[in-house]
């Protein structure tokens, strides 16, 4: 992580900073702590997948081979819990410290303090939900939407759960202040919103679906909370309280919440394709108009994900149509990025082939996402593997890919050093081919009725299972030549001159390659 | 610039703050809801409605009681008819009291008419499942509880349910606190 910064410190005579571990701690600087954010995501990639692998080795084979089902319910809801609150989140938290300053032509984020704890909070919190597996009683085995009433009667796992959520809600939280004013006050003169890179304006959106939302989900572990330790009876039903109301209260939250996941995504792929098309990106308004009509929905559709706990037909029909709707605004932005990529003079470089990879099985998540919107088929499939393949889809393909592609386009002028392509072509195939492996064929264990979050299965599912579980370990393992790519590109490689792609256009590419520590301190002009 | 990132920092906390507490807010507003529309009233269980009720159909079915063996007893239904569907659950009480200053104790035996009637009666409670004893004197409300069964034929729709009593011989108990339990059930 040193060698990220060791030029960047060169060029900054102002002022010393504090070296060694110091520096991270007290760090204000938006990179450091864009960093940060980045490593401490990655970290949580690997323990998630860890999480994730300890999943697929029970599921290799039917019967019950490694764990008992209570342990295998806390590997799912911690895998769950760790890759969205402490990989894709952060992951993305990280991407806006580094670039959004840079995008808009400012010299940090408006409350460089308050950037500082909003990482560092993040840490106890990950802390937390990691010991939890070594309190009496696990971790929480609830599943990572901790529905009542088994939330409410699992041991103190569950507490440290709903504490880990608390600290990092209120570290996102301040982290979307921080990006919403960011981009509101401190853009370059010129600069006006219609003019900001479409990274910009996914995560502005974005910001704004969290700070709604996430408040949401601490009031719902808060209710949870007083259940299960102050006699309140919210969700209890012997005491008036009901179930299904917390099913109401976190999918408000968890609905946005997924395109808090996914709309950063959109940003980081509408920034590589026009980069490597060579053309603007086609439709930039209506993209920005198709982001936010995709924010505005995400808050009226949340019960689809409740067709099964007995709704009126109205209010079935209502949520289905809803949901369907969503498919209009998402649908124009496929349809813009491949009309950038239209006649546009193509390379395949690593980012490009991760953005090209995410459209495709994105748009394949998008349309399974589409199935299950239908409220008979949803019934059916409701906690199948159909869901589980579904949602890896939109999230691996999607979120992930788009992470990759983002991290391989802005390495160079993080690192100044170009990045490995066949390290990185290889991590490209390897990825694509092993996660299709691993989640195509959930869609046919869930068709065929293969309930999630179990341990055993009946013998049917046996050859689909050892398929998934290999491409699994295959897709894991493949994660190793990211982590290479990225260290080697950290330690040295072909120096990255400050445009290192032809096609990109936005303010970063005018800093010299890697970016100098203290950027764009006399804001640039924008025409 | 710093004072319009304060006030920005705050205009976004109060909202924060605001859906935190929205988060709240969605338990009454739920229950609301729920109450106005009735979708899931949670102040009650939830009724069970019997589906096999034939609304198409009333029965009038006339209830009859006699007494045999010179048993002192006085024996009536409340009700001398009622109408019923079938499928139907339903209830009839008939009363019974003891004239005599001993105990007596009698069993009642059922009869139909139409007589094929009887096999579409299904009772689930009946007096004279049991052999019915009665202190000096005493008085007891008993009931029927049962369904007609919706295949009874179609032209059948009067029936009549006749119990007669017949004395039983056997040692009746001197005192008479061992039928006070069945009295409190009838």
């Amino acid at each position: 992580m040193e060698a990220v910064h060791g030029h960047a410190d060169d060029h900054d005579h102002a002022h010393d900073h504090p070296s060694g571990l110091t520096r991270w701690l007290t760090t204000t600087n938006h990179k450091d702590i864009g960093t940060l954010y980045l490593w401490f995501s990655f970290a949580m990639f690997i323990t998630g997948g860890l999480l994730a692998m300890g999943i697929r080795a029970e599921l290799f084979q039917p019967g019950m081979q490694l764990w008992n089902p209570e342990f295998f319910n806390q590997l799912t809801t911690m895998h769950g819990l760790i890759m969205v609150f402490g990989a894709i989140m952060p992951a993305f938290v990280g991407f806006a410290n580094w670039q959004i300053p840079m995008m808009i032509g400012a010299s940090d984020m408006a409350f460089a303090r308050m950037n500082n704890f909003s990482f560092w909070l993040l840490p106890p919190a990950a802390a937390l939900l990691v010991v939890s597996f070594f309190v009496p009683g696990g971790a929480t085995g609830a599943g990572w939407t901790l529905y009542a009433p088994l939330s409410v009667q699992q041991g103190m796992g569950m507490d440290l759960a709903i504490f880990a959520i608390h600290i990092m809600g209120a570290s996102s939280i301040m982290g979307s202040i921080n990006i919403i004013t960011t981009i509101l006050n401190m853009r370059a003169p010129g600069m006006t919103l219609m003019k900001m890179p479409l990274f910009v304006w996914t995560w502005l959106i974005t910001a704004y679906l969290l700070i709604a939302v996430m408040p949401v989900l601490a009031g719902a572990v808060t209710m949870l909370l007083t259940d299960r330790h102050f006699d309140t009876h919210f969700f209890n039903a012997a005491g008036g309280g009901d179930p299904v109301l917390y099913q109401h209260v976190f999918w408000f939250f968890g609905h946005p919440e997924v395109y808090i996941m996914i709309l950063p995504a959109f940003g980081i792929v509408s920034q590589v394709i026009p980069a490597f098309a060579r053309k603007p990106l086609f439709g930039y308004s209506s993209m920005v108009y198709a982001t936010a009509s995709i924010a505005i929905l995400s808050f009226i559709v949340w019960a689809h994900h409740m067709f099964t706990t007995g709704m009126p037909a109205a209010g079935q029909l209502f949520f289905m149509y809803a949901t369907m709707l969503i498919a209009v605004p998402t649908g124009v932005k496929v349809f813009n990025w491949v009309a950038t990529m239209w006649r546009g003079s193509m390379t395949f470089e690593t980012p490009m082939l991760f953005a090209v990879g995410f459209i495709f099985v994105f748009t394949m998540g998008g349309f399974t996402g589409l199935i299950l919107s239908v409220t008979p088929v949803d019934i059916q499939l409701q906690d199948t593997y159909y869901v589980v393949a579904h949602f890896h889809y939109v999230l691996v393909a999607g979120s992930l890919f788009a992470i990759f592609s983002g991290i391989y386009f802005w390495l160079p002028k993080w690192t100044g050093h170009m990045v490995d392509e066949r390290l990185g072509k290889a991590h490209f195939w390897c990825s694509m081919i092993f996660f299709n492996l691993t989640f195509f064929v959930m869609h046919f264990l869930g068709l065929a009725g293969m309930p999630r979050r179990i341990p055993d299965y009946s013998t049917q599912f046996a050859d689909f299972n050892a398929i998934a579980s290999v491409g699994a370990f295959g897709f894991g393992l493949s994660q190793l030549i990211f982590l290479a790519a990225v260290i080697k590109c950290i330690r040295g490689g072909e120096k990255a001159p400050a445009k290192p792609w032809e096609g990109a256009d936005s303010l970063e590419w005018t800093l010299p390659s890697p970016a100098p520590y203290h950027s764009f301190e006399t804001p640039p002009v924008v025409k | 610039m710093n004072a319009a990132n304060r006030i920005t920092f705050g205009k976004l906390a109060v909202v924060a703050v605001a859906m935190f507490g929205f988060g709240f807010a969605l338990v009454p507003f739920y229950k609301k809801i729920c109450e106005v529309t009735g979708i899931n009233d949670l102040q009650k269980a939830d009724a069970v409605v019997n589906t096999q009720v034939d609304k198409s159909r009333t029965l009038v079915l006339e209830l009859d009681a006699n007494l045999r063996n010179d048993l002192p007893w006085e024996f009536r239904p409340l009700e001398r008819s009622v109408r019923v569907h079938p499928g139907q659950l339903a209830q009839v009480v008939f009363e019974v009291r003891n004239k005599s200053t001993a105990p007596v104790a009698g069993q009642a035996i059922p009869s139909y008419g139409p007589q094929l009637a009887g096999q579409y009666f299904r009772k689930l409670d009946c007096f004279c499942f049991a052999k019915q004893e009665l202190g000096a004197g005493e008085i007891r409300r008993m009931p029927v509880t049962f369904v007609v069964h919706p295949d009874l034929p179609a032209d059948v729709n009067t029936v009549t349910l006749s119990y007669t009593f017949f004395r039983i011989e056997g040692p009746t108990r001197p005192d008479a606190a061992s039928a006070a339990p069945a009295a409190r059930r009838g």
